[in-house]
């Protein structure tokens, strides 16, 4: 049953909040208290996978071939924690003023209703049930895309919806052939099921899955649906979509890489690791071309996804060790860059940075919050980025790739430029309007509450990464099939 | 038979492709929509076409014999569902667009990203 709770709290909640519609203050507090329970079931089953392995749940009591299996390993009860703890910000951040979400009646349902379909998509092991769930994910995220109403937004929307759907659709043609070739849909019978299939059938069949989820996760050169559409969201829905939506692409990979087609056809590898560097330079180079920081910060997004598949491209149990810790740490930084972004925008009244400045002399610790998070997705020791790329650059030597290994550095320096770009722009030059004064501190202490707990993890992660990379490389095992 | 659902897949695919990266806005949602019938088919056809029996396993039997693969349909079935409620939203979607842009051509869709006049800046936007 517990294995069951990431999609039963969020989904029971978006229905009692759909229901509660003409209740507004009703609304706020279910979902409050739905976060919340879902808080301490995701940390509840994170204690029961680190001591006793994967808890599994076969619905209906049906044996595995035949039912659908919910299996909260190590990889997935990790990402549902990192979705459990963004909600909460997400929705204590709703209490401040900086750049706060309009609160339809609709946003709630749809906020817990993509919370739903990220968090099944990260523990089902059924390829069936993962379409459903991203279907899920995919209308929440257009749902909250378009419930602003402005033309912009629908835009985005439209453009968001097409192209995702192109992608649902691929995983759903590659569902019909991979259960025409093999009779399965389970990831471990399929996984069992897969060495028997001839070569010549199962490169298409297993090509057609992986650009299926390299859409999902916004890799060159399917990345598009990213930089139009994320610009267009309040800042605390923004960080939520950035933690939550290319990772159910990225958890997708890692099961496929990581445990479904072992061992995986080198042809496969080789694509992805040029796909991975392609991502990495256009990604990174759409950033240094932008002034507005949500756009900045969401190439930076393409940029980072590179990185993990290089990870997963590089193929060893190490290597996929790695991409889960880079997508951890992502996960939580970029989220505190978008909403740094947004109490910058708050501050300074803009988000284009030839309409911001003048921030360090009088918000300092903002300049701090904002300096810390910035030098951690760039990788400076001891942050919690640094380990992240240390770890794919030596072992990307190990296996020989040397010239993985230089771009991974050379894109980094990039990177480097784009943040040194928003911190002289927002913080260190005077503002261009000589009447700026800052916006009288109001409603503050949320926003900078939750800031501060992403930082603590995320110091965390940079001071302590035994720990979490022991984890890691645990979840790797058990994708392998080699632990529980 | 196989044969035939295959042409049938292929044609419906072919459209759906085709009219999906039409400009035109409406062309397009219908294209995407016949995309996802195309797939649902190939996802009908995955199960192998036979006409075999219900598969209902009698009373005193332990083995079923010579039945119809039942999961494709009930996983074409929730395919049907899902694409119908995203055609239903996106072509409220559609109609709105369509009245706030006054035409359908999707090339003057650029409320989200404003086209640069400058080669080296992008545009300055004055909404936030």
């Amino acid at each position: 049953m517990l294995a069951a709770l990431p999609l039963l709290i969020p989904l029971g909640t978006a229905l009692l909040c759909a229901l509660l519609h003409q209740a507004p203050h009703w609304q706020r507090r279910v979902s409050l208290g739905g976060a919340l329970l879902l808080l301490v079931a995701a940390w509840q089953l994170f204690a029961a996978v680190t001591a006793g392995g994967a808890v599994v749940l076969q619905a209906g009591n049906w044996p595995v071939p035949y039912g659908i299996e919910l299996v909260a390993d190590r990889l997935g009860c990790a990402l549902v924690l990192v979705a459990a703890v963004m909600l909460c910000i997400v929705l204590l951040w709703q209490q401040s003023a900086a750049d706060r979400a309009p609160e339809g009646a609709s946003f709630y349902p749809l906020l817990h209703g993509l919370v739903a379909g990220a968090g099944a998509a990260f523990v089902t092991a059924d390829l069936f049930n993962l379409y459903v769930w991203f279907e899920l994910a995919l209308i929440c995220a257009v749902g909250l895309l378009a419930c602003g109403g402005a033309l912009r937004q629908l835009d985005a929307a439209f453009k968001y919806l097409a192209l995702n759907l192109v992608g649902t659709l691929l995983l759903l043609a590659a569902i019909a052939l991979l259960y025409g070739a093999t009779g399965h849909l389970n990831f471990r019978a399929l996984g069992q099921a897969l060495p028997a299939v001839e070569p010549g059938l199962l490169l298409p069949l297993a090509g057609l899955l992986v650009i299926a989820f390299l859409i999902k996760a916004a890799a060159f050169p399917f990345f598009a649906w990213l930089p139009a559409s994320y610009h267009t969201l309040p800042g605390p829905v923004l960080a939520l979509f950035s933690a939550l939506l290319t990772k159910i692409g990225i958890c997708a990979l890692i099961r496929t890489f990581g445990g479904l087609l072992q061992p995986v056809p080198p042809q496969l590898l080789t694509l992805l690791g040029a796909l991975a560097l392609l991502s990495m330079v256009s990604g990174v180079l759409g950033a240094a071309y932008h002034w507005d920081m949500r756009r900045i910060l969401a190439f930076h997004s393409i940029s980072q996804v590179g990185y993990m598949l290089l990870a997963i491209a590089i193929g060893s149990r190490l290597g996929d060790a790695t991409a889960i810790f880079f997508a951890l740490h992502h996960s939580l930084v970029k989220a505190g860059l978008f909403l740094c972004a947004a109490l910058i925008f708050h501050q300074a009244g803009h988000y284009d940075l030839r309409r911001t400045g003048g921030l360090y002399a009088t918000r300092p610790g903002l300049a701090l919050l904002f300096l810390l998070f910035a030098l951690s997705l760039v990788g400076i020791p001891p942050l919690s980025g640094f380990w992240g790329k240390y770890l794919i650059v030596r072992e990307s030597l190990l296996q020989g790739q040397f010239f993985w290994a230089g771009v991974a550095l050379a894109v980094g320096a990039l990177t480097f430029y784009s943040m040194l770009k928003i911190w002289i722009e927002a913080f260190w030059k005077k503002h261009p309007d000589p009447d700026w004064r800052p916006v009288a501190t109001s409603r503050l202490t949320p926003a900078y509450t939750g800031l501060t707990l992403l930082l603590l993890v995320t110091l965390w992660m940079g001071l302590f990464p035994d720990t979490l990379i022991g984890y890691t490389l645990l979840a790797a095992d058990s994708l392998r099939g080699v632990s529980p | 038979m196989i044969w035939g659902l295959a042409l049938a897949v292929f044609a419906v695919i072919t459209a759906g492709a085709y009219l999906a990266t039409s400009r035109d806005l409406l062309r397009c949602l219908i294209g995407l929509t016949l995309l996802g019938n195309g797939i649902n088919l190939l996802l009908f056809g995955s199960g192998r076409l036979q006409s075999g029996q219900p598969p209902i396993i009698d009373r005193l039997a332990t083995e079923l014999v010579g039945a119809a693969n039942p999961l494709p349909q009930a996983l074409t079935l929730t395919a049907i569902v899902i694409s119908f409620a995203l055609l239903c939203f996106s072509l409220a979607l559609g109609i709105r667009l369509l009245a706030e842009v006054r035409g359908s051509d999707l090339q003057r869709l650029r409320a989200a990203e404003p086209p640069a006049s400058d080669p080296l800046k992008p545009p300055l936007e004055e909404a936030p």
